[in-house]
């Protein structure tokens, strides 16, 4: 057997192939393109990964451990990445929270997703995702993460399928052997709809550190609290609002109601949220709804249905666009969110981070695009 | 601000306030079989749209694989100019790498073919070709002048590129008796030519832009130029150590190559013979269907081989990639039956022809259009056709 190159040699290789001299000689194109014509994970700027294992958990979830090749750069517990799959020659891309652990060893980490019944991408996840298929990923981003001094007291706060990055945070802790105060706070429908139902149970066992409640807000109560989340729940877990850093993660009803009460007790800058907004597709609503939010410009415009370009400019904005017909492409910006209506075909698309030429979309709900 | 920049330079638009219907395409058909022919070919190009995928994919990347494969494969042999045959298929190799790129992977993708796929790598607006002409320059003057102008005299700067009098309906002046000489040179240098008319200087002429403007438009080309001749005649030459000069030359020959080649191509899209052009009046307030009749009467194609087809970056299907300019070039000869057809029904002459016919045809217009009108025809002994109209041409008011 040969020796595999190792770390130290690995990290000049890499070094020496994204260096400015190589990009002078690959131009106009990356020297990736080069490369993965030899194995697709071998580019140094494209961070791609393979599907090492897929995992059923509990409450209709998969875990999607995932190998990442040496363009990743990690990532801190909290933190999503784009998620990139091609079906039928399309790239899918969607936002997930990483679920692992930091401390995970093996250079690996992993996602879990819940089946939407209409998330196109989670569906796929769930049936067709096998061993070893390429995926597109983007480096972890996101502000939602643990500051490098833990404080004592410690709140991790989620509803449904909003466990995931607070699981990475307390499976990362666990492994880096915290052992100060951290409460566990969940909110699920029942306890079939739990994910990670298994390990919960075994860190509140094993970890004397973790107050762990779980809250089912569609089952007999059996808990210290129950219902949906309210000021009355922090109370009875002996929680002050004002001396806990809480992070919270959940559907957008959950968040807004935590929000309230953190502002109400003066504590809005403990908390830290994050939410993952699945698009509205509104098909039959015949008025416009929604805002048009234009990113560059910070502006946001409420939709009148007419297009994208149109109501740029009719917002000041002068975007650039050429035939205004939906054949030259000048027009093309990035759709950071939302769904899009083709006002020519009629067609509905609803993927997150996508190109759309403006002079033939109009918004279908809340849109977000780079203008 | 970069948001604000590089918008709308539109020029004038196709409409006007006097109602009044384009007449585009009357000689052939009717207003009910005009609106007829666009709902046809509407429902071609959706067809095609519904049925993009994996095969589209596949194909895409097997280009671009097999264009980095022959340029690293090409640029390898140069290091053994001692062996001439290993030096030869290098230059061969690297010459039609760049080929591929500049036309079935760079034009295509430009064109927003491969959008659809939401691959960075193959996004329109990301996409950089190996051509000094910086892609989004070009996107704008291709893209958006040429292919929404087609052949309207005036709007369309790829009439002659400003350069050449190949339209008779184009002002005679003396300075084009060197027609038929700026079209050789013209050939040899294509990639510069492409470079010059996507600097788009006309509008500074006539004083659509300010000088300020125009720079700023153009602020990448430069940096675009250094990067190509730095890769080509200083760091690969360098790289092969003692034989610089070989290296050097195997280059710039394959430059040449593509120009040649690309010239040839592109030449025989809207010059041969009974290629139409239109006037600004006669497209004004048109249908979709006289749009889609214009893209067809002001193009013609190149009949091949399936390698010929890829090679031209299908451009040989210069009509149907008018008609659906972002549909991908794969798809055309497909949709060439279909538009064969609708040509049978509606009695529309279908302007194709192998590449030595196409081209000599664009010859002989080179040097006819040299001539004032009449010229041509009263040296050959026959009677000249009826003067047209002439009109001024963008840049070119103050000839």
């Amino acid at each position: 057997m040969t020796t595999a190159p190792g770390p130290t040699r690995r990290r000049l290789t890499r070094r020496v192939l994204a260096s400015p001299l190589v990009e002078s000689l690959t131009a106009p194109h990356g020297v990736d393109r080069f490369l993965e014509h030899v194995d697709p994970m071998l580019t140094v700027h494209s961070v791609r990964a393979r599907v090492s294992e897929v995992i059923h958990e509990t409450g209709a979830a998969s875990t999607v451990v995932l190998e990442p090749n040496d363009a990743w750069r990690g990532f801190r517990p909290g933190q999503h990445v784009q998620f990139g799959v091609e079906v039928d020659g399309k790239r899918r891309i969607r936002c997930f929270s990483v679920s692992s652990s930091s401390q995970r060893t093996d250079g690996r980490f992993s996602v879990t997703v819940k089946a939407h019944q209409d998330g196109y991408v989670s569906q796929y996840l769930h049936r067709a995702l096998g061993d070893g298929t390429l995926i597109h990923l983007s480096e972890a981003e996101g502000g939602f993460v643990l500051p490098t001094e833990v404080p004592d007291d410690l709140v991790l706060l989620s509803g449904g399928s909003g466990i995931t990055p607070v699981m990475s945070m307390l499976r990362s802790l666990r492994d880096r052997g915290h052992d100060r105060s951290v409460t566990f706070l969940h909110y699920a429908r029942s306890p079939e709809d739990e994910i990670f139902a298994a390990e919960l149970d075994e860190i509140a066992a094993t970890c004397p550190w973790v107050s762990m409640c779980r809250v089912y807000t569609r089952a007999p109560a059996t808990g210290r609290v129950q219902g949906r989340f309210d000021a009355s729940h922090l109370q009875q877990l002996a929680i002050d609002p004002s001396t806990t850093l809480t992070y919270a993660c959940g559907p957008a009803g959950l968040i807004e109601s935590v929000r309230r009460t953190y502002d109400a007790a003066g504590a809005g800058e403990n908390l830290l949220m994050e939410y993952f907004k699945v698009p509205t597709v509104d098909l039959d609503a015949e008025d416009a709804t929604g805002t048009l939010a234009l990113d560059l410009t910070g502006r946001e415009v409420p939709n009148d249905g007419r297009t994208i370009l149109e109501q740029a400019e009719a917002a000041g904005l002068t975007p650039q666009f050429g035939c205004r017909m939906g054949v030259c492409h000048t027009c093309t910006v990035h759709k950071l969110h939302g769904a899009v209506r083709n006002v020519i075909t009629g067609d509905v698309r609803a993927n997150t981070d996508e190109h759309i030429q403006i002079c033939i979309n109009s918004p279908v709900g809340d849109v977000r695009v780079a203008l | 601000m970069s948001i604000a920049s590089n918008h709308d330079n539109a020029p004038r638009p196709l409409v006007s306030d006097s109602g009044a219907r384009a007449t585009v395409g009357l000689e052939y058909m009717t207003y009910e079989d005009l609106e007829d022919f666009g709902k046809q070919l509407d429902e071609i190009r959706q067809r095609m749209l519904d049925s993009l995928g994996q095969e589209d994919a596949d194909y895409i990347r097997g280009i671009v694989k097999a264009q980095s494969t022959l340029e690293t494969v090409g640029r390898a042999l140069m290091f053994l100019p001692f062996i001439p045959p290993a030096w030869l298929a290098g230059v061969a190799a690297l010459s039609v790498s760049k080929i591929l790129d500049n036309m079935e992977i760079g034009h295509n993708v430009m064109h927003g073919q491969y959008d659809w796929m939401n691959d960075p790598q193959l996004n329109s607006k990301m996409y950089e070709w190996d051509n000094v002409s910086p892609s989004a320059n070009w996107q704008y003057t291709h893209n958006y002048i040429h292919h929404t102008y087609t052949n309207i005299r005036g709007l369309d700067r790829d009439i002659g590129y400003g350069l050449l009098r190949i339209d008779p309906d184009q002002k005679w002046h003396p300075a084009y008796l060197g027609n038929p000489l700026y079209a050789v040179v013209l050939m040899f240098v294509f990639q510069w030519g492409v470079l010059v008319h996507d600097l788009d200087l006309d509008r500074l002429q006539t004083g659509e832009a300010t000088w300020a403007e125009v720079k700023e438009r153009n602020s990448g080309t430069l940096r675009k130029v250094r990067r190509q001749l730095l890769k080509d005649y200083v760091l690969f030459p360098a790289l092969t150590g003692p034989f610089f000069a070989s290296t050097m030359a195997g280059n710039a020959t394959a430059n040449v190559a593509r120009n040649v080649w690309a010239f040839a191509i592109i030449f025989c899209g809207h010059f041969p013979a009974d290629v139409e052009s239109f006037s600004e009046e006669s497209a004004e307030n048109e249908s979709r269907g006289q749009w889609y009749l214009r893209q067809l009467l002001g193009s013609a194609n190149i009949t091949g081989s399936k390698l010929f087809h890829i090679m031209s970056g299908n451009l040989s299907y210069q009509i149907e990639h008018h008609l659906f300019p972002d549909i991908p070039s794969r798809r055309y000869p497909e949709i060439a039956d279909e538009v064969r057809a609708l040509c049978e029904r509606y009695d529309l002459r279908y302007n194709t022809g192998p590449l030595p016919r196409q081209l000599g045809s664009v010859a002989k217009k080179i040097v006819k259009y040299a001539l004032p009108n009449g010229f041509w025809d009263r040296l050959r002994g026959g009677t000249p056709e009826p003067a047209p109209v002439a009109y001024d041409e963008p840049g070119r008011a103050a000839a």
